[in-house]
């Protein structure tokens, strides 16, 4: 159930962001992750960024000591791969919004790019600190028929300012069937609201401690759901009824920390 | 339909396949859904006296349908956090059992006033599991110190105490009586069965922690042959774990002399809808045989 598979490319996507792809044939959907394991590491959840049949990718920013690892890794490296997990976003809406923070772009990417081949209008609101830290500019400028919008912290690029404002206009301003999300949970929470204003169905990616990956040891465990098997994929609408959005998530130990 | 419900020391249960200790356990919202999704009642993850992360990551191999291995390393909020959890799960009405595990006969007894105080039903005893180093087996292992673990819990609280055995011993019914003899109320039996995954391409363990503990359906006729021991060794009840999946493993276990049954993997593989699953087709089971009650099929697989 793990395949043990060498890194075929790597890619600098940003200065703190990197692309591994691998071969790795199970079928994937846009939304869901695997458990990529580096040998003598630690092993962890990352969203496909790469979905496509037989070469898959994940995106990795320097966060944690693991993924400052991972980015470190060159071609040729063996990791291993299970998976993949969770849900998906649904591929439905004819005017989709993606709206993606930081390193989010990684996880609405491919799924946001099935839309657009199936004929649906789509339409991106992009953020980052900086503009050199702007993630898949290219990649979401190809697919972004409804436009390409800009904010960063310090106005290097576009709207100088939080991705969140630049959304909450759009939302407000044009109309869309559904909106989907990915970046730093107060982004999300933020966003649900001006999706729920503006009667728009918004689909967040959560993401939480995960150690199985399965729906056994809870780590990743999100009011009554389990991030690795309900998620990582979350309707507006469920995410009011988990206390824990934007309020508390788990550290290893399972103890309760600020969101 | 036959009554389903039963009785563990004194603590009623109104169906018989509970949630096991460290399948959905870290958080009461889970507990609560395990419960409303049809588990008799949850045992809660092994509690310890601090917060403990556990080892890193992999902490588990599947292997296909047949077996699962795991070496989570007891990650758990410590007693002092957990509390908030158990009211969560207590509030949706479930049978709480609050699983506890320490370093020494002192530590357990803490921990159980603790747990006593949270609200739980019942306590069980982790002295089993195969994977942390100074807890868990390495303790259970030797029936003396698990006897002494036993009475100082005795003596610390009055509730209901269940003694997790472990299967990775010469003579597991040899534990199971010496919990009895020192005062437990009953046995839970029995813990996963150590075991190691190697990777052939990497040559290398596939766990961070190296050896890990066997569950599924690969361990369920070591589990049942434990069961099976027990009970002819001791009288106080039996809870049966290992690899039950389906009603006819949760009948297989009743007969061999469990009086409720635990599911964990199962709940990986088949979802949390496994305790309605079972809980209806050992129904149809005991009425096919007749069986009134489950109490009447306890051990029935011993008749001469």
């Amino acid at each position: 159930m793990r395949t043990i598979a060498p890194v075929v490319e790597k890619r600098w996507e940003t200065p703190s962001t990197v692309t591994l792809r691998f071969d790795y044939a199970p079928l994937a959907r846009p939304g869901q992750f695997v458990m990529i394991w580096l040998p003598g590491d630690d092993e962890v959840p990352m969203s496909l960024s790469y979905t496509s049949e037989g070469r898959k990718g994940v995106t990795i920013k320097a966060m944690g000591e693991t993924s400052r690892h991972l980015l470190q890794l060159e071609p040729g490296t063996r990791v291993g791969l299970r998976g993949p997990y969770g849900n998906t976003f649904d591929l439905s809406p004819r005017r989709l919004l993606v709206v993606a923070g930081g390193s989010g772009g990684a996880v609405v990417a491919p799924g946001a790019e099935e839309v657009r081949r199936k004929g649906g209008s789509v339409t991106v609101a992009l953020g980052a600190t900086t503009a050199k830290e702007l993630l898949f500019r290219e990649r979401f400028t190809a697919m972004a028929d409804g436009g390409l919008e800009i904010a960063t912290d310090d106005g290097t690029a576009g709207h100088r300012g939080y991705v969140t404002d630049v959304a909450a206009r759009l939302v407000k301003e044009r109309s869309f069937d559904a909106v989907w999300t990915c970046g730093p949970e107060v982004m999300m929470v933020k966003l649900v609201r001006s999706a729920e204003e503006a009667k728009v169905p918004i689909f967040c990616s959560v993401e939480r401690e995960m150690k199985c990956g399965i729906a056994m040891c809870d780590a990743c465990a999100f009011g009554p759901y389990h991030v690795c098997s309900d998620g990582p994929v979350f309707s507006g609408e469920r995410l009011r009824d988990i206390p824990d959005f934007g309020q508390f998530k788990r550290d290893a130990s399972g103890r309760r920390v600020r969101a | 339909m036959a009554d389903l419900s039963t009785t563990v020391a004194g603590v009623v249960l109104p169906r018989p396949a509970l949630l096991a200790s460290g399948i959905w356990g870290e958080s009461g919202a889970s507990l609560a859904a395990a419960f409303r999704a049809g588990a008799g009642g949850v045992v809660t993850k092994s509690i310890g006296v601090k917060p403990r992360e556990g080892y890193p990551n992999p902490t588990i191999e599947q292997f296909g349908e047949w077996g699962m291995l795991n070496a989570m390393g007891l990650p758990n909020p410590g007693i002092e956090e957990y509390p908030k959890e158990i009211g969560q799960a207590l509030a949706a009405g479930a049978r709480v059992v609050g699983s506890i595990f320490g370093g020494d006969a002192d530590e357990f007894a803490a921990l159980a006033r603790k747990m006593e105080a949270t609200g739980v039903h019942a306590l069980e005893l982790n002295l089993s599991c195969p994977h942390a180093k100074g807890y868990g087996s390495e303790i259970g292992q030797d029936p003396q110190v698990l006897a002494e673990v036993v009475k100082a819990v005795k003596k610390a609280t009055t509730l209901p105490v269940w003694a997790k055995v472990t299967p990775n011993t010469q003579d597991t019914a040899l534990l199971a009586e010496a919990a009895e003899k020192a005062g437990a109320d009953a046995i839970t039996a029995i813990n996963t069965v150590r075991a190691l995954a190697i990777d052939p391409v990497l040559r290398r363990p596939v766990l961070a922690h190296g050896f890990g503990g066997l569950s599924g359906p690969a361990i369920r006729p070591i589990g049942l042959a434990c069961v099976w021991k027990i009970y002819e060794r001791v009288r106080i009840p039996i809870v049966g774990v290992g690899g039950i999946t389906t009603a006819q493993d949760a009948y297989e276990y009743i007969l061999a002399g469990a009086r409720a049954l635990e599911l964990g993997t199962a709940v990986a593989t088949k979802g949390i809808n496994v305790f309605r699953e079972v809980h209806e087709g050992l129904g149809r089971l005991l009425d096919e045989a007749h069986f009134a009650t489950i109490e009447e099929a306890v051990g029935q697989a011993h008749r001469k």
